[in-house]
Formats: structure tokens, sequence, C-alpha cells
């Protein structure tokens, strides 16, 4: 999920792969979100050297490009950890407890939002609902749902993965 | 012999997955023939998962379910006697939440295999998209005035009314375009009716089609729903294969295909200007208004915009008439409101219901109180917008109007409990937070005037009570000046903590908080 290529090697192959990307979306109407988040799900992010790209492909200027990378807290111009939580922060699971869960789960990874831990392994996302506010509160793993989540439940899937 | 697991993602964030594998390899070993059905919830989230055996055509219940139930299960299912087992909660229909619900929008969801077209028909579908195929345009958009059907994502605007805007505007191409970017905290129902009955809405945008001749729709979802995104592209390629969709709808006159676009995190997209701008591949900025994108939205032509939930409601309302819908409700708030009942609550899920029921009695009723076992202190209705009304008007009938005279809003029907704990300053700051974090930046009573906000609470809750009215003025220039509800409605959970919880602001909270500092 996060083959991260920094934006300075973006060589002939990932331009290759880009071109192929665009051309998949270009019959759309509206075909710049589709584009982001396939150029999102090959490389981890949206580079910085992809953005003239998709500019001259679609007709665009570099800064309505990246005005719209900038607009939408899904985007990002720079890779994960190789895993990432996201904990809800959100209304229904501040009813159950979610701040304290959030500070608990800051301490034990010594991190804070938008983090990464020094060894590369894990960011820590906050996000704002995931729909599960009948088992609140929630997190999210990888993309594995979590509800009723505690530090407990949290810290097996963390240690899970760094095994 | 059909054994269900829910695939909602509600009752997979419960481990559902993992009661489907442990069902699977406890059937193999005990050597019993069974086919493991993935369907929507029930929306009795408290018992997911929950696991139904269907035995000679009823279906009976088990949750919450772990995979280490399973060999008593398949036990049980060999011994034909469904009580044995002790996650058994008997026969789902004949359950009480079940019972009291009157389920027109989600009749099949929990129900049906949502990946089936075949069992989507056996169990009423298509029915309303036959039927307007035979009433026609006109007739369809009678029917939905008639039903008084409005918008179901918080504007309560008459559905109907906006249809005959677009039918009666003028171009060569017009869009059907479901807004699914449900990111209030509190609520699901869109979620759930994507994951668990996608052909229902496919059905509801296909109509909407034909009634304001549309041949094209998209359905925008939020990025956070992966497992509805997946479904409703699923059901799409579906109903294309089986001629619902495509140039000739069940072999009609009528063409009508749509696609799933996914949004990238903005909560702002949720507003449908901002949705239009999103969907068109550009920042996530809200339109002023006029001109109505009934006139000119997508790309500039004429467009609807609905909610999950009112298209959702759409082949219903087409199957049993418009008139049989109106009959349920109370006031201007008529048929059904899926209600979503959420946050520190006992019997948290899904309940549709005809508009009109007591606040109190969803919450303590239905839901049974909060789940940490203390006293409700308020619940806040309608997402992040919405605003918190305490205990004392819990005697407010469930409806668009009714919730309105409250100084509260029906929003997208979903109700966050939180017990004597909830700290009504922090919760204050939270929601001028948000708006802060989400604000598209277009107008300025939105963009510095939340920012403003935070500051001032910050002030409050050190113990400057002068500054409470600063944070008042701060939210009668939001309410009145923003462009779009995100700015004109942050005030209304800020302003209904300070009426109702005042104390907590001036009071020895307040002098409590300065302590603790």
């Amino acid at each position: 999920m996060t083959r991260t290529s920094p934006a300075a090697e973006f060589d002939s192959e990932s331009i290759e792969r880009l071109d192929q990307i665009i051309a998949s979306h270009l019959h759309r109407e509206g075909p710049l979100l589709p584009i982001l988040h396939d150029i999102q799900a090959e490389w981890g992010m949206v580079p910085d050297d992809a953005q003239p790209i998709i500019a001259k492909a679609l007709n665009l200027t570099r800064a309505e490009v990246y005005g719209v990378v900038s607009f939408y807290h899904d985007f990002r111009d720079h890779p994960t950890g190789t895993h990432v939580l996201r904990l809800c922060r959100a209304e229904s699971c501040i009813s159950m407890g979610a701040d304290d869960l959030a500070d608990q789960v800051c301490r034990a990874l010594g991190i804070g939002w938008h983090e990464t831990t020094p060894d590369g392994r894990l960011t820590l996302e906050p996000v704002f609902c995931l729909g599960l506010c009948a088992c609140g509160p929630s997190a999210e793993f990888d993309g594995k749902l979590v509800g009723r989540a505690n530090l407990a439940k949290v810290t097996r899937f963390v240690q899970e993965a760094r095994a | 012999m059909k054994i269900y697991v829910p695939i909602d993602a509600a009752a997979r964030a419960l481990g559902s997955d993992e009661v489907a594998d442990a069902l699977r390899v406890e059937l193999q070993k005990q050597g019993v023939e069974a086919q493991i059905v993935r369907n929507g919830t029930r929306g009795m989230i408290w018992l997911e998962p929950l696991v139904e055996v269907d035995l000679d055509g009823t279906r009976h219940g088990f949750g919450p379910f772990e995979p280490e139930d399973a060999p008593a299960l398949v036990q049980a299912i060999m011994a034909r006697d469904m009580a044995a087992h002790p996650r058994a909660i008997g026969v789902v229909e004949d359950h009480d939440w079940m019972k009291g619900q009157q389920r027109l929008t989600f009749a099949r969801v929990g129900v049906i295999d949502p990946v089936s077209v075949a069992d989507y028909e056996a169990h009423g579908g298509l029915a309303g998209l036959r039927a307007a195929i035979a009433a026609g345009p006109e007739k369809i958009i009678e029917e939905v005035m008639e039903s008084g059907l409005r918008g179901r994502g918080g504007a309560g605007f008459p559905t109907a009314i906006k249809w005959k805007t677009v039918a009666g505007a003028e171009g060569a191409q017009k869009y059907i375009i479901c807004n699914a970017d449900e990111g209030d905290s509190g609520s699901f129902a869109d979620r759930m009716l994507m994951e668990g009955d996608p052909l229902c809405l496919i059905e509801g945008m296909a109509i909407a089609g034909i009634a304001v001749g549309a041949t094209q729709g998209y359905v925008y979802i939020r990025s956070e729903y992966p497992d509805a995104i997946c479904a409703m592209n699923d059901a799409i390629a579906d109903a294309r294969r089986q001629g619902v969709l495509g140039q000739s709808m069940l072999g009609s006159q009528y063409a009508y295909d749509m696609e799933v676009r996914v949004g990238a995190g903005a909560y702002v997209c949720g507003e449908e200007t901002s949705l239009l701008n999103s969907l068109e591949g550009k920042r996530g900025v809200v339109r002023a208004k006029p001109p109505i994108p009934a006139l000119v939205g997508f790309l500039g032509r004429p467009t609807v915009v609905n909610n999950v939930l009112s298209l959702g409601a759409v082949p219903w309302i087409m199957e049993h008439g418009g008139a049989a819908y109106g009959a349920l409700g109370i006031g201007r708030s008529k048929g059904t409101i899926p209600i979503q009942i959420a946050g520190n609550v006992k019997y948290g899920g899904l309940y549709e219901a005809a508009f009109g029921m007591k606040l109190g009695d969803i919450v303590n009723g239905i839901g049974g109180g909060t789940l940490s076992g203390r006293p409700v202190k308020a619940v806040q209705v309608g997402g992040p917008l919405g605003a918190y009304v305490p205990v004392s008007n819990f005697d407010v009938p469930f409806g668009y109007e009714e919730l309105g005279a409250k100084d509260a809003l029906l929003g997208h029907a979903g109700i966050t409990v939180f017990d004597d704990t909830a700290d009504c300053v922090k919760l204050a700051r939270f929601a001028m937070e948000f708006c802060a974090v989400e604000s598209c930046g277009k107008c300025t009573p939105c963009r510095i005037g939340s920012t403003r906000a935070v500051e001032t609470i910050d002030r409050i809750a050190q113990g400057d009570s002068e500054a409470i009215e600063t944070l008042k003025d701060l939210c009668n220039t939001m309410k009145w000046g923003s462009l779009c509800a995100l700015g004109g409605f942050a005030p209304f959970p800020v302003m209904s903590l300070l009426t109702h919880f005042e104390d907590e602001f001036t009071g020895p909270g307040a002098a409590r908080r300065e302590a603790a500092e």
C-alpha cells in the first residue's frame, strides 16, 4: 500500500506508469480526483514531480493541480510510515472516551498526530468519523476497522504489525 | 441451509470476518453442508456480529458472536435446537427492536445478499423502477410530491420540487448526483444502505433519472467508506450486466448509467455545491447560490443532488404510492426516518420509524440509556453542526419543524448520546475546531470566525467569563454571514451548550477547571 518513492527519483518508469493512470481516466467527466487517488494508491503519496505532468494532460495550470492536492486531507506530499493507525476523533467516539484513548495511544507510541515513529514503521492520523458511531471509539489499522477500540486492542494490532 | 454473517463495516469492526472464517472451518470439520451469506446489518449494532441461521425459512439470531461460539452453533444446527446456543436471541424478526420499526427504505438491509440482483428482486426490488417506467416522468414527480418526501441530508427541501425544476430546465445533458459524503458523526445510515442494499440506491437514482430526463449519475462516496465504495461498484457492475442500468433500462425506452466517485477527506464536500466542484476535479470550495444546482450544477448543467436516504426512499414510494408514504409521519415531516442512535448508548444502531417519536423515547426507550450506565446529560442531534439537546427537552417529537422549534435540527437523523461526564466547554471547542479544520476558506465568517471562536472558548475555559459575549457575537456573525451550512450551523452546537449548560462556562465548572490548572 505504501510503496514509497522520493519525488527526486521520479524516473522514466514512473512517468510511464503515471501516463497510464492519466490515460485510464481521461474519458471521465472531472478526471482529476480519480487520477490523484490512483497515484496515491501507487506511490503512497502524490509526488511533486507528477503534478506538472497531470496539469499538462488535463490542460490545467500547475497551480490548479497543486491547489486541489493541497485542499484535500487525503492527498499527501510525503509518504507515511509502513503502517498507518487512524483514530476517530469525532463526537460519537468522544462520548465513548476517544480523547482518553488518543492520549494513551500517543503516550504508548511516543508520537503525536500526523507523526511517524522514529523507526518509520507507524504513522498516527486522526480521522473524523468512520461511520462506526454505535460501536465507538473506533480505529482503523492499515484499512482494518476496529470497533469498541481500547489501548489493548490497538496495541495488539500495532505489535503484530511490528513483529 | 443458509447462515448469514454480516459484512457491514460495523460488524466487521467487531469481528464478523473472523466469525465467518471460524464458521467455515467448523462446518467443514463437523461435515455440515451450509452456505455462508455475507449480508448487511440488521442495525442492532450492540448484537454484532449477529449470526443468523435460516432454519425452514425462519431466521434465528445469535449475537454478539465470537469465533469461539462456532462449534456450539454447528452442533445446535445439527440438533435443530436453536435455543440451545448460549448466544441465541430467538427469531430475529420477533426481536423487540425489529418489531417496533417500520422499515421501508431499510426493508431489505440485513435480510438479503447485497450482491445478488436475484435476491434483490425476490424481496421486492425493481418493483419501483418498473412502476416508474410505466408511469413516466410527470407521474413519478406527482407521486414523489404526494409522498411529501424531503431532503434527508438535513436541509429538508421537498425532493419533488427539486426534481420538477431539473425536469423543466433546458439542457441536453442532465445529471443525478447522490450525496453519499456522510461525514456527520453519529450518522451511518447511508453507509448501511450502500453496504446492505446497494441496488436500492441504484434503483432510486434510476427513477430520478427518468423523472428529470437525466441519463448519467454519480454517487459521491467519502473515502472513509471503502466497504461502501466496493459494494456500490460491484452492484453497479451487476446492474449493468442484468440490464437494470444501460441504454435501455429493463428493456424500456429509458437510458441511465452511473458511476462511483470517491471523495478525499474533506467534510465540506457534503455541502452540495462544494461536492459539485469536487466532482469536477476542483478544490471543494462552496459556490454562491443562486444559481441553484438544479439549473447550473455539475459542469454547469441541470443537476439533481440528493442524499442517499432521499433517493433510497423513492423505490418504495413508486411501488406503494406517494399517498401511502405521506400517510406516515407528523406535520410536514412525512414518511419514515432512519434514526441512528450512537455514542454512549446501550442499544445503538439504526431504527427506521415514522416521524414523530419523542426524542426521549428514542434515547431512553429504544436506546436503553447510556452504555456507561450513568445518567444521560444531552444528545447531539444531526451531526457536528447539530444542537445539543438537554434531557429537559426530550419531549420534542422527531421531525424537521419540531426540532427546529427547539433551536435544534434534524440533520441526517443521527443522535449521539453523552452521559453526565461530558465536558460541555470541550465539546463547544471541538465544534469550532472542527469547523476551522474543515472550512473551505471561501467566506470570512467561517474561515476566520471558527478560529477566533476556538481562541475565545479557550479564554472562557481559563475563567474569562467576559469572553462569553464575544463568543455569542461570533456565533451570530457566523450564523448569518456564512455562505453554507458549515459556517452557518457550526454555532448551533456551541450556542445550545451555552444556553443549556451555561454554568459550565461561567460557574463552578469553570472554576474547577481553573483550580485544576
